[in-house]
């Protein structure tokens, strides 16, 4: 007997995605061959950008100093090209914690880190991130002293925020690369400390 | 665009204005007293943007400021704590 397999139904989202998609090409508006370089282009971004990024803040001081005042030219230096939107890094200090979040959708320092992480996109934590951001930064494990100010930042504009962490004790000998590999996303979107996944 | 109306430091009110369409005014925020962070530069509106028209003359967009007490009732935290939010300048007024 032949085996059909089993198949999913596709859901409304997927199915308009396809619909959309198959629409553009048969209009000659787009290609196949340039939507799969976009996905590809996407896929290609992943946190280890915004890592480096991090690192080189922290063993550069004079890099440090460009990246808060233009964070988008800084990270051109590096190589990094980050499209379009300006990139905004804000810097955690002993008495300031910045945390990230966008109350709107899911504006996201896509260039650096990729693609969202599904929490990033929900609506408990868009929607509490800022109003009660300690205790959904103590869900994340990270318990914030009510001495340190929290600093959330609503990307709801044209901005992309990058949280710069504090570059963790005992790692002064530590090099570029060694460094880099301490900064996770978590860390750069602020409900994190580097090191401490 | 003209020269902004605002600079770093001034204090600003959020219109509590509620339109239809695209708004990238989040509704929280609006009513509330804050203090300019920085000017980010020249955007085309987004409101306009979202009607297919071309955002002309772009907006001045401020990053604003706004201590948590005063924009949640009984907010849980320290006094210090803010909370930073992207805002076109037809959206505000001098406080």
């Amino acid at each position: 007997m032949k085996d059909e397999g089993s198949y999913r139904r596709l859901s409304y989202f997927q199915l308009m995605e396809v619909t959309l998609r198959e629409l553009l090409v048969e209009k000659g508006l787009l290609t196949e061959e340039q939507i799969e370089a976009e996905v590809e282009d996407m896929r290609s971004r992943t946190p280890e950008r915004g890592a480096k990024v991090v690192a080189r803040a922290w063993v550069d001081a004079a890099f440090r100093k460009r990246l808060l005042l233009d964070g988008t030219k800084a990270c051109e230096e590096l190589g990094l090209d980050v499209p379009k939107l300006r990139l905004v890094v804000v810097e955690n200090t002993p008495d300031v914690h910045n945390a990230i979040v966008c109350t709107l959708c899911s504006c996201y320092p896509r260039m650096l880190l990729g693609i969202p992480p599904d929490w990033y996109k929900s609506r408990n934590y868009r929607s509490r991130m800022v109003r009660e951001p300690r205790a959904v930064l103590e869900e994340f494990g990270l318990r914030i002293p009510d001495n340190v100010t929290i600093r959330v930042h609503d990307s709801t504009a044209d901005m992309r925020y990058l949280v710069l962490p504090m570059r963790p004790a005992g790692t002064e000998a530590w090099d570029e690369v060694r460094l880099a590999s301490l900064v996770n996303r978590d860390c750069m979107i602020g409900v994190a400390l580097p090191g401490a996944s | 665009m003209g020269a902004p109306r605002f600079k770093a430091g001034d204090r600003v009110k959020v219109l509590r204005a509620y339109p239809v369409g695209h708004i990238r005014t989040p509704h929280y925020i609006r009513g509330c007293v804050g203090e300019v962070e920085r000017i980010c530069g020249a955007f085309p509106n987004p409101e306009e943007l979202a009607q297919m028209r071309s955002g002309e003359p772009k907006q001045p967009l401020y990053r604003v400021r706004f201590r948590q007490r005063d924009v949640w009732p009984g907010y849980r935290g320290a006094d210090s704590d803010v909370v930073e939010v992207e805002i076109y300048q037809h959206w505000l007024d001098a406080a």
